[in-house]
């Protein structure tokens, strides 16, 4: 029963509020630019329109991987996003296993590769060199976003269980520990290029590639990558909160504080996406190899001193 | 009318993603349709927003008389296009030639191009020279409203 319930929430919970902060993103984006802004029921709207259209396939196109792909990714999405719903639903750490830490890292990588795939398998060279770049842009952020794990990791006492990572934070968050807070950091950054927003959309890049790798979708398979997109716009502040923030708690306090811990990170998301320029591919890469590899590194590096295991 | 049918219905009506195509305008009415996107008209607020590519389209905004260089490369948009889709015809080249009607390099206008290619082509009108925002917005409204 418990798995049904957290299959349904982590399957339509998770598209509810991703669509939600699809549109929380825009709204914000536009009252930057003071502009009013589309109303809530904007990004519904949108998915729906793109599911009663014509799926348009190119003539060069490898036709069933490019349809494939976004439903891999959407898949991917949903599977880490049951597993993330059911750590938070029964928080005990003698339920059994869903999935750790490791499956959901795997299955959050799910959607980069599916728009490799599908640009790749779309015959357009703008999505190629699209592709390309989330390649990179895959291998750069990709060492950091692991090496942020370590900290809370540690503190678990070596446990790759979400449950136990929550638990193990009940007596202080990851995040109030110098090597937690840095690897935190770092969190963030690999959060914005997963996302592939601005100042990391050089895969899309609108105005140099006209959609890079999306510019052949159209229709249902177009909103599935929205869709898709939506969701991981919920889950990977989700999963952030859990591993680094104590998690999501629903009694006393927690009703007010889980909700403000989403706005928090969503309000530096949105924020960082209006205020920067997109960087050149090579910018990125350097930035994650050069900057946040070497900060993750040092994080973990403090946390294993920190838990006096050096 | 089915409720899947009147939910993409009203997708489509909530949702109408322009792309804008110049077949030989002066600039003048792309410069009144870049005048809907800043913030004093905003047309996100109506759910449109400028897309990148006529795959994601669902209304072409057209400009321009359709010279003949232009006009097979917007009956092969208008064929990439997803459908359904709207052609809008901004200003008054792209409706009828305007002044340009009996130049040598005109060979539109843009409705009979597109009628060429497809019969029935949802085809709105709007004529000035250029059109103002405001028009342009009640337009598509009015289209939108009637779909």
């Amino acid at each position: 029963m418990q798995a049904v319930i957290a299959v349904i929430l982590g399957i339509f919970g998770t598209a509810f509020f991703g669509l939600l902060f699809q549109w929380v993103d825009r709204l914000v984006t536009a009252r930057i630019q003071w502009r009013k802004g589309p109303p809530i029921y904007q990004p519904l709207a949108d998915i729906l329109k793109l599911l009663g259209k014509e799926t348009v396939v190119s003539e060069r196109a490898s036709v069933g991987w490019f349809l494939l792909a976004p439903v891999l990714g959407f898949t991917g999405v949903c599977v880490a996003a049951c597993i993330l719903w059911a750590a938070l639903l029964n928080p005990q750490p003698d339920s059994g296993f869903v999935g750790d830490l490791i499956v959901v890292v795997y299955f959050l990588i799910f959607p980069s590769l599916a728009l490799i795939l599908g640009a790749s398998a779309s015959g357009n060279p703008y999505a190629a060199v699209g592709a390309s770049r989330e390649m990179k842009l895959v291998i750069a952020y990709e060492l950091p976003f692991i090496l942020a794990m370590v900290p809370p990791i540690l503190k678990a006492n070596l446990s790759l269980k979400l449950t136990d990572i929550v638990q193990a934070q009940s007596d202080g968050v990851t995040l109030a520990s110098v090597g937690g807070f840095l690897a935190f950091l770092c969190m963030l950054a690999a959060v914005q290029a997963k996302l592939g927003v601005v100042p990391f959309d050089q895969a899309e890049a609108e105005t140099e590639l006209t959609g890079g790798a999306i510019v052949e979708y159209s229709g249902p398979a177009l909103a599935m990558i929205r869709l898709t997109r939506g969701m991981l716009l919920f889950l990977l502040p989700l999963f952030v909160i859990t591993v680094f923030w104590g998690g999501v708690h629903f009694s006393g306090w927690g009703w007010l504080t889980s909700p403000l811990k989403f706005i928090v990170l969503l309000v530096v998301i949105v924020l960082m996406r209006n205020t920067s320029p997109r960087l050149r591919i090579d910018q990125a890469m350097r930035f994650f190899w050069f900057i946040v590899g070497p900060i993750a590194v040092a994080a973990a590096f403090i946390s294993v001193y920190h838990h006096g295991m050096l | 009318m089915s409720v899947v049918e009147r939910m993409k219905l009203w997708g489509l009506k909530k949702s109408p993603w322009v792309y804008h195509l110049n077949t030989g305008a002066c600039n003048n009415c792309d410069i009144e349709i870049l005048e809907l996107l800043t913030p004093r008209f905003d047309v996100e607020r109506l759910g449109v927003l400028l897309a990148p590519s006529p795959r994601h389209a669902d209304a072409l905004l057209v400009t321009g008389i359709c010279t003949k260089q232009a006009r097979p490369r917007l009956q092969e948009i208008y064929r990439q296009t997803p459908k359904p889709c709207l052609v809008v015809c901004i200003g008054a080249c792209a409706c009828t030639g305007g002044i340009f009607h009996d130049g040598w390099h005109f060979d539109g206008p843009v409705d009979e191009a597109i009628r060429e290619v497809d019969p029935d082509a949802m085809i709105i009108y709007i004529p000035g020279c250029p059109p103002k925002p405001e028009a342009m917005i009640a337009t598509i409204a009015k289209a939108l409203g009637d779909l």
